[in-house]
């Protein structure tokens, strides 16, 4: 597959999955501002491996979904429309996602 | 067929619109909400505090508005796509592919409740 096919169709995952994430994302809000117990329970169970994973996992899906997002929204600006173009920004929206990702996970342990 | 029946705006020029406006209201959301996190690291009477401020209930209220209707398009977008009488008979067969409409309004069905419920849950839990 081409890398703006790979581009595309992770995008879609992301979206697809960040339908779930949302529910994780809503869970948190609730217990941390429903009291002052919750906030800790929420603070506490990010110490859990699964809990970390599970929260890495849903702002993976974030970051690779706003910076694919981004990418779209130069090329509607008319930015980068050609396949050269598509093809470059694939590839940056790979590497900047990567990046961000990695920081995220470092944050998170 | 597919139709634009179950379409958010009844027009794909809208849907693209609304989907900027609402990809780039959820991406100011997330800015937001990861500067707070990384900034002041809020104890709970800091976070309890930031969420009893109006603007950052209306912000809140935008954004999980901004999801279901984002997220209405996207899925809409992908079930008419792969819900339909072509793919799924060269993926599955005939006998499936006479069922692609009826399989892609209950998915379609199905995204509209649990977005439907994201909205009042996420109302309830800024002013329950």
């Amino acid at each position: 597959m081409p890398l703006p096919a790979i581009a595309s169709i992770t995008h879609r995952i992301s979206g697809v999955l960040l339908v779930a994430g949302a529910a994780v994302l809503l869970w948190l809000l609730d217990e941390s501002l429903a009291s002052e117990d919750g906030f800790n329970a929420v603070k506490t169970l990010a110490d859990s491996f699964i809990c970390k994973l599970l929260v890495w996992g849903v702002l993976s899906a974030l970051i690779y979904h706003s910076v694919a997002g981004v990418r779209h929204l130069i090329m509607d600006m008319g930015y980068g429309e050609t396949l050269a173009g598509g093809r470059t920004s694939a590839k940056l929206v790979f590497a900047i996602s990567a990046v961000l990702i990695i920081l995220v996970g470092a944050c998170i342990w | 067929m597919v139709t634009s029946v179950t379409n958010f705006g009844r027009s794909g020029l809208s849907d693209w619109l609304v989907q900027r406006i609402t990809g780039v209201v959820l991406l100011a959301y997330t800015v937001f909400i990861v500067v707070v996190l990384l900034a002041c690291t809020p104890d709970f009477a800091e976070w309890k505090a930031l969420f009893d401020q109006t603007w950052v209930k209306v912000f809140s209220v935008a954004a999980v508005l901004s999801v279901a209707a984002h997220a209405w398009i996207g899925l809409w977008c992908i079930s008419t796509d792969y819900l339909v009488p072509y793919v799924l008979t060269i993926k599955f067969g005939p006998a499936v592919g006479a069922k692609a409409n009826l399989l892609r309004w209950c998915f379609q069905a199905a995204s509209a409740i649990v977005l439907f419920t994201y909205v009042v849950w996420g109302i309830q839990i800024l002013w329950g």
